[in-house]
């Protein structure tokens, strides 16, 4: 089975997130970057079904140069080969456009199955494995659980709302959209970090694949979100705060 | 093209709850915007719907209803909305941002080639044109976003950013219609949803609930959360990740996953606040979050707030509780 997994790399989960100027994205000098954590399980999901059955797996990504060192981690990992579509400015791209850059460089590789995060911890949209599916014209599962080979194609578990789940079926190829958490996620060994340095990196450009920036949807200003509750903050040392807060809750919130 | 369609979700001719919330943004968008507002509702159970749906001031309701809608499907839910929206040529499309929304909704605006603004937390208008908010960075910034495309245009809206509105005594004309459906491109085949095993706690019946995140770092720390659950007579719940990496049972999570709680007092410690988690429990009488990040979201929701290091505020907490109690 050939799967092809698209990857995101994402600020760092405890960056520090300063506005840059112009107000539109982050200032970037300071910002470190890892994989997209719902994608990294994703990933980890497509490494468990070669495992299982054998295939390849094909790491998928767009961005600058930077992304090199989260291609390089997948394939320490254990994926076989990497496409990184080189782009720059993606931030102001909006999820059917990232889903066409995407479609186009996998629509060549004719995988079995297409695996990602179901969401980016930066955007978090949310759509963008949904509308790579819908351009690939291939039939799709949203914050999937668990996957299983079934008779001619996959069940896979998907989450519903409330502590509520559904087993759903599909032919393959299809896309799914992998929720964080399912699976433990392997560190890559110094094995597999030795041979990711001798597998093959496609580079592509957006414009070789002739899909240009053309957003539906633009992001005109990024800030802090303004406070609609007054938060009471409690100063002092820790002993304090706490004889502080009891005190609140006792007799203002009135909840002990 | 013009007006304002609002899709709502229901089942069995129940409503999704954030469904009402969703009328109500289409609603206050087309006051704003002096538009026309229709409402649609679709699936097995939307006559039903349909006629509850027309007592609120909406000009139309329609009921799309297909013998290929009776079981939830994307691909179902996708072409049908698509023949729908294709037919009424509506400016802007509202959804309530659900789990189905998620799994469809994008498959549905790609088709006619838009982008979705997905899980908006509220819109102004300026020279004549909505722009929209939404949270980025998991609920750490907002941005506004407005729409470069014509119509149709496709928002969902986060559960709790909109007021249900009221119903009225006029009632709107409902219309039922059967949009035209292949099922050969029908493509999944789902099963009846179901629950894991039986839980041995209700959180939703908890008066008091503390609520541990990431930042307790290590299994092993979870003592210190539950002695401070013992010590104020709470229940233990959770973030996710701690769900996922097994170190309390998933019937202990809190957020749109997990449980929506909204006990009389709810103490966040070393929880961040992403979007996921406080949908499940900002409704909550007395918040507090202990989190040595001040600028975490959670303290958007929090009346009172610690910003600190869990590992000192959260001992000091349960020594100061035991002293109040004698």
């Amino acid at each position: 089975m050939k799967i092809l997994v698209a990857l995101k790399q994402v600020p760092a989960r405890d960056s520090l997130l300063r506005i840059g100027a112009g107000g539109c994205w982050l200032d970037e000098a300071d910002l470190s970057y890892e994989i997209n954590e719902p994608d990294a399980y994703a990933l980890e999901a497509a490494l468990r079904l070669k495992e299982q059955q054998g295939g390849e797996v094909v790491v998928l990504t767009a961005g600058p140069e930077r992304v090199s060192s989260s291609i390089r981690e997948a394939l320490a990992k254990g994926a076989d080969r990497a496409i990184h579509i080189e782009a720059e400015g993606l931030e102001g791209w909006d999820a059917l456009g990232l889903g066409r850059l995407l479609a186009a460089a996998a629509a060549a590789e004719k995988p079995d199955l297409v695996l990602t995060g179901l969401q980016s911890d930066d955007a978090g949209s949310g759509q963008t494995g949904v509308a790579l599916a819908e351009l690939l014209d291939l039939p799709h599962a949203t914050i999937v659980m668990a996957v299983e080979a079934a008779e001619g194609g996959v069940r896979v578990k998907r989450e519903l709302e409330g502590g509520w789940f559904q087993h759903v079926s599909m032919p393959l190829p299809a896309v799914l959209t992998i929720q964080s958490g399912i699976n433990k996620l392997r560190y890559a060994t110094l094995m597999g970090i030795k041979r990711a340095k001798t597998k093959e990196v496609k580079r592509v450009t957006a414009a070789e694949l002739g899909v240009a920036a053309a957003p539906g949807l633009r992001l005109k200003r990024l800030y802090q979100p303004q406070r609609v509750k007054q938060t009471q903050f409690l100063a002092g040392t820790p002993a304090e705060q706490a004889a502080a807060l009891v005190e609140k809750l006792r007799f203002e919130a009135r909840v002990l | 093209m013009s007006g304002i369609l609002v899709i709502t979700e229901q089942s069995g001719g129940a409503w999704h709850r954030v469904s009402q919330e969703a009328l109500g943004a289409g609603l206050e968008l087309g006051r704003a915007l002096g538009v026309a507002v229709r409402a649609c509702v679709y699936g097995s159970g939307a006559s039903v719907a349909a006629a509850e749906l027309a007592a609120y001031p909406v000009e139309q309701v329609i009921a799309l209803e297909s013998p290929l809608l009776e079981a939830y499907t994307a691909d179902g839910a996708a072409l049908a909305l698509e023949w729908l929206v294709r037919e009424e040529q509506p400016e802007v499309v509202v959804m309530p941002h659900t789990y189905q929304v998620r799994d469809y909704a994008s498959r549905l605006a790609t088709r006619l080639g838009r982008a979705l603004l997905a899980d908006a937390t509220g819109f102004r208008v300026e020279d004549g044109a909505a722009v929209f908010q939404r949270q980025l960075f998991q609920g750490k910034l907002t941005g506004d976003f407005v729409f470069e495309t014509p119509g149709p245009n496709f928002v969902s809206v986060q559960a709790g950013s909109f007021r249900a509105p009221e119903a009225g005594a006029a009632a709107a004309a409902v219309e039922t219609r059967t949009p035209e459906l292949d099922a050969a491109r029908i493509r999944q085949t789902p099963e009846a949803p179901f629950r894991e095993a039986d839980r041995a706690v209700d959180l939703t019946a908890a008066e008091r609930i503390v609520a541990v995140g990431r930042g307790i770092r290590e299994e092993g720390n979870l003592a210190l959360a539950q002695e401070l659950a013992e010590a104020l007579g709470a229940e233990l719940g959770a973030s996710r990740p701690i769900c996922d990496n097994g170190w309390l049972p998933m019937e202990r999570q809190v957020g749109s996953s997990g449980q929506t709680v909204a006990p009389k007092l709810y103490v966040a410690v070393g929880i961040s606040g992403a979007i996921q988690h406080l949908v499940g429990m900002k409704g909550s009488g007395c918040i507090v979050a202990i989190n040595k990040d001040a600028d975490a979201p959670i303290f958007e929701a929090a009346d009172y707030g610690i910003a600190g290091d869990l590992f000192d505020v959260v001992p000091a907490l349960t020594e100061a509780l035991k002293k109040a109690r004698g």
